[in-house]
């Protein structure tokens, strides 16, 4: 019987396709006028409750998203997706590349306490900023159980089963609901919104909240110093045999 | 084309509105007919259409995101054309996604798209597969638009819903082997049944799109029809919405084509069909317009369809100019490549600036948009036909190689020029349209030296005032120029007027020359006001496209205008077209070969 509700975080985020360029200022990439979508971890995410609300597990998907005021068109993408309602934390232009992972694990936090989900799905992690953290720090803030990675989720009576791809391979673990997720790129495949679903989420709520709502300090606690391309890959040298690559290897220092 | 065949195109085609007009209401007037009158008529084209609210930008958006999903991860264009069909199980999921239904109103189950997000979102079968917008276009566009247009509520509410979910599928069946561009010599006949229940219907069509594979067909036949006056009986032609399920229908098999080749196109015949008269879609004996309007409707989408085919090929085209070596430089830094690449550039900035000023105008409620559709789809077809051909001669032998997947395009634009009316019909069409308005002209103006007396004035440089809007300073020079050329071809074309009378219909050289400087004109105003709407919204990147636009195409029209009013080309002309009598007198090739 589908009695589960689920909170499921999406962020938006420059495209994976597009090109990025280091700011004048190297604080930063340039975002102006960049095309953004929503996290390719997110979409796993979203697409797993998605996938247990049809499978009756789940009955109620909430969509999160913090970020400016465009973040809107992610939790639509997110609502046509299938989630059943929103959240907008709306922070002002321009400060969301300083809205950093303990910043939204705190905000998930007030939220989870608001919402009373049974599960927080999280992508792995932003491929912006690659943090892999968030999920990890709301665990910890909600001393709930965590299943990062997670390629496989599977649910009975209460407790998730989940399959972690790890470094070593892939790890086994239960957890006792409620729990956090993170979700990994082999979960699933993602749907694409359909045009009639994408009609369908202009009617779906989305409520909008600024963290100072919930209570939550956001100010950075991680100060950018400089951002820098990194650096051209110089062409390799050719060696006619093992021993001058051994001499080689010696002159460099790297014997 | 005879006289009342123009006529009749003329009469018919006013506009059928489908949407409710999202801003105030436009004047009544179109800026391409005023072209001919010598007039430059702001209000139609300042400011550039802005029709969409962001809540529709956001959910075009997100469709275009969708679609471009799918036809990279699930379409594959190539395979379609080598196969010469889309897979079925690709046509379930092209149902999920909602493709069948764009225009439909909500309540049958449709995504009730404006004309401009209908055009916006079909730049993605440009850009991926023409043959596949073949496909959904002959289905939405012209195969069930009639019903949208023209339907009582019961036949909406009967059809629609099924058509809009791609259940089944339609098509548009006005074509047969005697009558293509002669569209009101169609021979197909249904006449009443005693009961006074059905029409049956008899007769044949060809190169139906969708004729194989539609359940719902939207077929024209003569009906003979009492003439409320005069008693008389006469052939008229009515529309009628036919089910295959009536029996007596069948087609034959898939046409082999040249491009488009997914595209399912076949003969369709009509035995005995018995269609019940609740089918008769619009009035009895009104099936021509209703065929004139719904090409017109769905005409602006063409436009818009090749800006994406174009962009597309621009885009190929200068990876390969950047990164191709030879002799001692890229390709990029030869002036002959420069020149193709901003061709083509400048060709698809026209194109996409007449297409959404076209549909952009209908969605503000413009009553009639019939010439500039028309326009619109001459230039698009022919614009894109030129790109792909520079495409594959910048690529060079690669261009002419399958697996590198050009010239597929080069075979599927080819009939863009053909279908949907043929380019020349339509540009006899404009031009004998824009004759007549001058025409009126003179009608009103009295007798003939009056006429000329004014004409000679306007030559003369009485000139148009400032503009009312207040454009970028640095389009000023483009728009004196619009506005000079726009003087010198409306005297020219009146001076035909006034050489040919009524026998201009006979003189298409001379009404062709009309019809390509109009054209040249509308593209001209609509890069004009394009350009200054993006610099008033801050980006001036445009103003160098359409200021370089203007620029051919000014030269072009004093080419054009210098021919009209030459009386010496009349000669030149008359020669040339008498060895082509002679040529079709002789069947052949006129001359004897130099080793006999």
């Amino acid at each position: 019987m589908a009695s589960l509700r689920v909170l499921v975080g999406c962020k938006r985020v420059i495209d994976y396709a597009v090109k990025i360029r280091v700011r004048p200022d190297a604080l930063g990439v340039v975002t102006d006028g960049v095309k953004h979508s929503m996290n390719p971890f997110d979409e796993n995410a979203i697409e797993e409750a998605v996938r247990m609300k049809q499978k009756k597990v789940v009955k109620e998907i909430i969509a999160v998203s913090c970020g400016p005021t465009q973040s809107q068109e992610t939790i639509r993408t997110a609502l046509a997706m299938g989630a059943d309602r929103g959240i907008h934390i709306e922070v002002p232009k321009g400060t969301e590349e300083n809205l950093q992972p303990l910043a939204v694990a705190k905000i998930f936090a007030k939220l989870v306490e608001k919402e009373k989900p049974d599960i927080v799905i999280l992508g792995k992690q932003a491929i912006d900023d690659d943090s892999n953290q968030t999920t990890q720090l709301l665990a910890g803030i909600l001393e709930w159980p965590q299943g990062t990675m997670a390629s496989v989720v599977e649910h009975s009576d209460g407790k998730l089963k989940i399959t972690r791809e790890v470094d070593g391979g892939l790890e086994d673990i239960s957890v006792n609901l409620p729990a956090v997720i993170s979700a990994d790129l082999r979960l699933n495949e993602p749907r694409y919104a359909t045009l009639p679903n994408i009609m369908k989420a202009k009617k779906k709520k989305i409520e909008k909240m600024s963290p100072e709502d919930l209570g939550v300090d956001v100010t950075p606690r991680l100060k950018v110093l400089k951002v820098v391309d990194p650096p051209v890959r110089a062409a390799g040298d050719k060696v006619p045999d093992v021993a001058t690559l051994m001499d080689k290897l010696k002159e460099r220092g790297h014997i | 084309m005879s006289m009342r065949g123009i006529s009749l195109l003329y009469n018919s085609a006013k506009s059928s509105r489908l949407w409710q007009p999202a801003v105030r209401a436009m004047s009544t007037t179109s800026f391409a007919r005023g072209i001919f009158l010598g007039e430059l008529r702001e209000q139609e084209i300042f400011p550039y259409p802005d029709v969409l609210s962001t809540d529709q930008k956001e959910t075009i958006s997100m469709m275009m995101d969708a679609g471009h999903a799918f036809f990279q991860n699930t379409n594959d264009g190539a395979a379609n054309d080598t196969n010469e069909k889309i897979p079925e199980d690709q046509l379930d999921e092209m149902r999920e996604l909602g493709m069948y239904g764009l225009m439909v109103p909500e309540e049958y189950g449709g995504m009730e798209l404006t004309n401009t997000m209908y055009a916006k979102f079909g730049e993605l079968t440009g850009e991926y597969d023409l043959g596949l917008g073949i496909h959904t276009g002959a289905h939405q566009s012209i195969g069930y638009k009639g019903i949208l247009l023209y339907g009582t509520p019961e036949q909406k509410e009967k059809y629609l819903p099924r058509l809009a979910s791609g259940e089944v599928f339609a098509c548009f069946c006005l074509t047969e082997p005697s009558s293509g561009s002669d569209a009101s010599s169609i021979k197909t006949r249904a006449e009443l049944n005693d009961a006074g229940t059905h029409y049956v219907l008899n007769g044949a069509k060809i190169w139906i799109s969708n004729g194989g594979i539609a359940e719902i067909f939207t077929v024209f036949a003569q009906v003979p029809t009492v003439d409320a006056k005069t008693g008389e009986t006469k052939d008229k032609i009515t529309a009628f919405i036919v089910e295959r399920s009536f029996g007596g229908v069948s087609h034959g098999p898939p046409e082999k084509k040249m491009g488009i080749k997914c595209s399912n196109t076949a003969e369709v015949y009509y035995e005995n069909v018995m269609v019940p008269v609740e089918n008769v879609l619009g009035e009895i004996g009104g099936g021509f317009k209703v065929a004139m309007n719904i090409l017109n409707n769905g005409r602006f989408g063409m436009g818009a369809c090749l800006t994406g085919t174009m962009r597309m090929l621009i885009e190929k085209s200068v990876d390969h100019a950047n990164n191709r070596k030879q002799f001692v430089s890229n390709l990029r830094e030869y002036q002959g490549i420069q020149q193709k690449i901003a061709m083509m550039n400048l060709l698809c900035y026209a194109n996409e600036s007449m297409a959404y000023m076209l549909c952009g105008n209908m969605d503000r409620g413009a009553p009639e948009y019939q010439l500039e559709a028309a326009m619109s789809k001459i230039f698009a077809s022919q614009a894109a036909w030129d790109v792909c051909d520079e495409t594959i001669q910048i690529l060079g032998g690669a261009g002419f190689m399958k697996d590198v997947g050009i010239e597929r395009w080069m075979r599927d634009l080819r009939i863009f020029r053909i279908f949907e009316g043929t380019n020349d019909i339509l540009k006899l069409f404009v031009a004998l349209n824009g004759v007549q308005e001058v025409g009126k002209l003179f009608k009103k103006q009295g007798n003939m030296s009056t006429a000329i007396g004014i004409l000679q004035k306007k030559f003369l440089g009485g000139g148009m005032g400032a503009l009312k809007t207040k454009v970028h300073d640095d389009l000023n020079g483009s728009v004196l120029k619009l506005q000079g050329d726009i003087t010198k071809f409306h005297v020219a074309t009146a001076e035909q007027v006034m050489k040919y009378k009524k026998g201009i219909i006979e003189q298409q050289v001379v009404l062709n020359r009309i019809a390509d400087s109009a054209i040249l004109l509308q593209s001209m105003a609509a890069v004009i006001s394009r350009a200054n709407l993006a610099a008033e919204k801050g980006d001036v990147s445009e103003l160098a496209l359409a200021n370089a636009w203007c620029g051919e195409s000014h030269q072009r029209i004093i080419q054009l205008v210098a021919d009209l009013q030459n009386p010496h080309l009349t000669k030149v002309d008359q020669a040339t077209l008498d060895v082509g009598k002679m040529s079709l007198d002789s069947n052949g090739y006129l001359a004897k070969s130099p080793v006999s």
